[in-house]
This record gives structure tokens, C-alpha cells and sequence, in this order.
């Protein structure tokens, strides 16, 4: 019993990374119509901005965790959002009215361009990543060991997620990235500058994948330039499982991975670890493209 | 009030829009007729920045406003209702209309507004809370008017509100639409393939070919003019 609530934990906590970098895949989707494949790669650059920040912000805050940690987090998603949006503006913006191909092609050679470029400016060897976080052992038993790691990383998850919904829901700038989404022309009939919006759906998209990139390292503090591949891929398919272009879909597709991946690992063979996301990507393409939240949309001539 | 001069327009090799000039005066309805593709909507959609011309020109109120982005000529105060309504589906009927007043600040103002398309449909506001895409195809029309105007333009261009409404409803938007004119001296360009209706209600009318213009006069003489009766008014 207290295994499978030990597995749980963690599927949760892995699930609500895979989840915060997952929305960004769907918001980018949703108003462009294109997979942002350079993504995964600002959720590394995130946490990058985390290892390297931190030396420089713990002397300012007198060591203190509860100040230092929201203060990394803060300036690796605000990093981040400035790469996401220089990415958008000298990358994709050219390409607008291009074919989709030729922009999902470019995404790829942006995501390569990080990842090796990372490889060149932070050096190819594995970082360990700073405590951030208060980090004490709560439950320390046979079977259950309870940190209070996975706490923070699923509740400053929920706290960032419960924000996009409220900007998203709630205010007018997210109301017309909705309207976009739905008809950009009808959205600038209305006044509405497009490229705004879509500066601001990456904003909002690369600073999640920061807090992600800043999540997954404390929660496995080994960070390296090829980190964002495989939880850029794994949240890529989450975002597909809940119905691309749906914020809860992605969310709820990213706990489904994160879970998933979390009891083969426990229960099977670490061994599928990795093949278990790429078996639920072909399921769900061969027996519900439209996802599970995503309703299925006729194409427009 | 607006001045369209020689506009022409070209999709790919085809040219859509050979040279058309027409003039607004304020507070008019002036109707744009003719038949499908003849370039009526295309007309709207350079005038509101949504297609680029290729040569002519757009004036608004002394402006030069052509091949503008689209978001900045709904600044200046132009509005267009396009054709197939183009609804936010995903958003409550609500929020459609916030999103016509997204470049305001003025609450109060936008209130009134709000009230005022209330006033001329008030099915609206009983259904304020749906969302878009669960309204019937009249309801959207209404919307889409009334989210048009909600951007407080000085210019209104309807681009074929009767185009898939039940008949009994197009009478009462076509009702509305002078409604608009008179209460709030509205200027409107309508674009319409029902020549019929759109000549009782406007008052100067441009009838264009393929491209072309080909006849232009008051609303009441293109009404009795002959070949326009043969030509759109489905009479022998």
C-alpha cells in the first residue's frame, strides 16, 4: 500500500512537469496550428538559468530558501520568456504564411541549434543542480520516504497552472488568445494585434517550461544541454494525448505520462520507461487523434 | 467619408478587383451589389485591411488608409460584420462582445454600447452566458452586428447578414440595420446578394461585375433601373 502511494507520488510530481512544459506544445498549437519542437529545449534553458543564477541570488537573500527558490524561479521564467519570444520573432514569424512543413522543420533546426549550442556554452557534462527548495525528509519509513521535494514541485505546479487558467479564462489578453486560436482573421476584425497575442502565447508557454526546467532539477538534480529532449518529447505526446490545442487536456495528458511512466518504471522494467510514452502516442493516433478533451475539428476549406 | 479609388486586387495570377472606386457619404447606407464572386466581399476585406490591394487606394475620412493592418483601420474606426458571421464559437456571446470592444477602455461607454445591442436584440442578452457556437445562424447574425459594433466604428460594412438565416429573421435584421442608421447615424456599407431588400433599405447602391463597376446610383433608380431588375432582381 504504501508503495503504490510512494509511486503515485512521484508519477504526480514527474506528471506535473510533463504537464507545465505540455501547455506550451498545446497554447503554441492552438493559435500558430504547428508543434513548437524547439520547446523542450527552453524548458533546459530554464533550468540552466536556475544553476547558473543561483550562486548569485543565495548571498542576496542571506541563504533563505523560501525567498531564493521563487526568486530563481521568477527570473528563469522571465529568461525564458525572452528566448521563446526571440525565437517566435527571427524564426518563425518569417515563415508565417509559409507551408506548416517548412516552419515545423525550423522548429526542429531551432531545437538543435539550443541543444548543441547548449553543449557549446554550458559544456556537455552533467550539472549538478542547487537545492532551491526546502529539501527535509518528512516520512521516513520502510516502504515510504516522503520529501518535501515533491510537494513544491507539485504545488508550485498547481499555483502556475491555476494562474494560466485565471490569464487565460480571465483576462482580456487571454480571452484573444481564445478568439485567435478560434479565427484570426475574425480576431483582427475586432482590433486585435495578432502578433501580440502570439508574443504572448509564448511568453506564457517558454516561462512554464522555465519553471518545469527549474521542477525537474530539483526533483532529479542532474541537469545537462540534452536534458529537454525526452521530457520535450514526453510532453509533446501528452499534449496529443489530451487533445491538442486544449490547456487541461495538456495538463491532464501530462499527468496520464507522468503516472504511467512512473509505475512501468515501479511495477515493470525501467526498461519501458521511455517506450511506454511512444506506445500511448501510437494508441491514441490510431484510435483517437482528437485526443481525449479535444473535440474533433473539421477541416476548413 | 470613405473614398475608394481604382482599387484593385489580385489573388495569385486572377484579378479580383479590376479598378473599383466608390464614395461614402456619412450617415448613408450604401449597398454593394452583384453576384457571386463578383468581388463584393473582397471589396470589404481591402477597404478593412484583411487583403492586400495591388494598386488604388482606400481614403477614410482624408486618410490614407490602404493595405493598413487590419487591427489599425478598426482603430480609426472601421467595422466590419464578415460574411459566414465568423463567430468566436469557444467564447461566451459575452465575450464576443468584449472582444468587439478590445481596443476601449472606456467601461462605462462600453457598457452603453452593450446596452444599446441589447436594445435591438434583446435575444442576446438572454444568452449572454452561452457560448457563440450554440446560437442559431440569425442569433450569430446579431452578434456579429452587434460585436461589429461594439468596436464604436464610424463606418459599419455588413458583408451579407441575410446569407444563411431563416427568412422570417432576415426581415427583422434588415429592420435593425436601418435602426442602427437612424439612432445612431450610423454609416453603413452593405454588401448583399439579396438586391431586393438591400434596395429598400439603402440609399445610394454601386452594382459591380467581375471586377468591374458597372452601375452606380441612387437606391430608388437602381431599383427601377431595367437591366438591374433582369440582371438581380430576378424579374424578365
Amino acid at each position: 500500500m504504501s508503495e503504490l502511494l510512494q509511486q503515485v507520488i512521484n508519477g504526480i510530481s514527474l506528471g506535473s512537469i510533463y504537464a507545465l512544459i505540455a501547455i506550451g506544445y498545446t497554447m503554441v498549437y492552438g493559435v500558430l496550428r504547428f508543434i513548437n519542437f524547439a520547446h523542450g529545449d527552453v524548458f533546459m534553458v530554464g533550468a540552466f538559468v536556475g544553476y547558473y543564477a543561483t550562486p548569485h541570488i543565495m548571498p542576496l537573500v542571506g541563504g533563505s530558501l523560501i525567498l531564493a527558490g521563487p526568486i530563481v524561479l521568477l527570473l528563469a521564467m522571465i529568461v525564458c520568456s525572452i528566448l521563446g519570444v526571440t525565437i517566435e520573432k527571427l524564426a518563425y514569424k518569417p515563415l508565417r504564411f509559409r507551408p506548416k512543413l517548412t516552419i515545423l522543420i525550423t522548429a526542429i533546426g531551432i531545437s538543435l541549434f539550443l541543444e548543441f549550442g547548449g553543449q557549446l556554452v554550458f559544456g556537455p557534462d552533467p550539472k549538478s543542480f542547487p537545492t532551491l527548495f526546502l529539501s527535509t525528509t518528512l516520512i521516513d519509513s520502510q516502504n515510504l520516504v516522503l520529501r518535501t521535494t515533491p510537494i513544491v514541485v507539485i504545488g508550485t505546479a498547481i499555483i502556475l497552472m491555476l494562474l494560466l487558467r485565471f490569464i487565460v479564462m480571465n483576462t482580456k489578453l487571454g480571452t484573444a488568445m481564445r478568439a485567435v486560436s478560434f479565427n484570426q482573421q475574425a480576431a483582427s476584425l475586432m482590433g486585435i494585434n495578432i502578433n501580440t497575442v502570439i508574443s504572448f502565447t509564448f511568453v506564457l508557454g517558454s516561462s512554464l517550461a522555465a519553471a518545469g526546467g527549474i521542477l525537474y532539477g530539483t526533483l532529479y538534480p542532474s541537469i545537462n544541454p540534452l536534458m529537454g529532449i525526452f521530457p520535450g518529447l514526453k510532453a509533446f505526446i501528452s499534449a496529443v494525448l489530451g487533445g491538442i490545442g486544449n490547456i487541461p487536456g495538456a495538463a491532464l495528458g501530462g499527468l496520464i505520462i507522468g503516472m504511467t511512466e512512473t509505475f512501468v518504471t515501479g511495477y515493470l522494467s525501467p526498461t519501458y520507461r521511455d517506450a511506454i510514452a511512444f506506445g500511448i502516442l501510437i494508441l491514441i493516433l490510431l484510435f483517437k487523434p482528437s485526443g481525449i478533451l479535444g473535440r474533433h475539428e473539421a477541416e476548413k476549406v | 467619408m470613405l473614398h475608394v479609388e481604382n482599387l484593385q486586387v489580385k489573388y495569385g495570377a486572377i484579378a479580383a478587383l479590376k479598378g473599383i472606386s466608390i464614395s461614402i457619404e456619412r450617415g448613408k447606407i450604401v449597398t454593394l451589389l452583384g453576384t457571386n464572386g463578383a468581388g463584393k466581399t473582397t471589396t470589404l476585406r481591402t477597404i478593412s485591411g484583411l487583403v492586400k490591394a495591388s494598386g488604388g487606394c482606400v481614403r477614410f475620412e482624408g486618410k490614407d488608409i490602404t493595405n493598413h493592418p487590419c487591427h489599425e483601420i478598426v482603430a480609426l474606426g472601421i467595422a466590419q460584420s464578415p460574411e459566414g458571421r465568423m463567430i468566436f464559437s469557444n467564447l461566451t456571446v459575452k465575450e464576443n462582445l468584449e472582444m468587439g470592444a478590445y481596443l476601449r477602455k472606456d467601461k462605462m461607454e462600453i457598457q452603453k454600447d452593450m446596452d444599446f445591442a441589447f436594445s435591438i436584440f434583446p435575444r442576446l442578452k438572454e444568452r449572454l452566458k452561452q457560448p457563440g457556437g450554440t446560437l442559431s445562424g440569425g442569433e450569430q447574425q446579431m452578434l456579429a452586428i452587434s460585436r461589429a459594433l461594439m468596436t464604436r466604428p464610424r463606418l459599419l460594412m455588413l458583408d451579407e447578414p441575410s446569407l444563411g438565416i431563416a427568412p422570417i429573421l432576415v426581415k427583422t435584421i434588415f429592420e435593425k440595420v436601418v435602426e442602427i442608421n437612424r439612432e445612431l447615424g450610423m454609416t453603413i456599407l452593405l454588401v448583399e446578394q439579396n438586391a431586393h431588400l438591400a434596395l429598400q433599405i439603402a440609399h445610394f447602391a454601386y452594382v459591380i461585375e467581375t471586377g468591374h463597376l458597372a452601375i452606380q446610383g441612387n437606391a430608388a433608380d437602381i431599383a427601377r433601373n431595367e437591366d438591374v431588375r433582369r440582371a438581380y432582381l430576378g424579374e424578365t
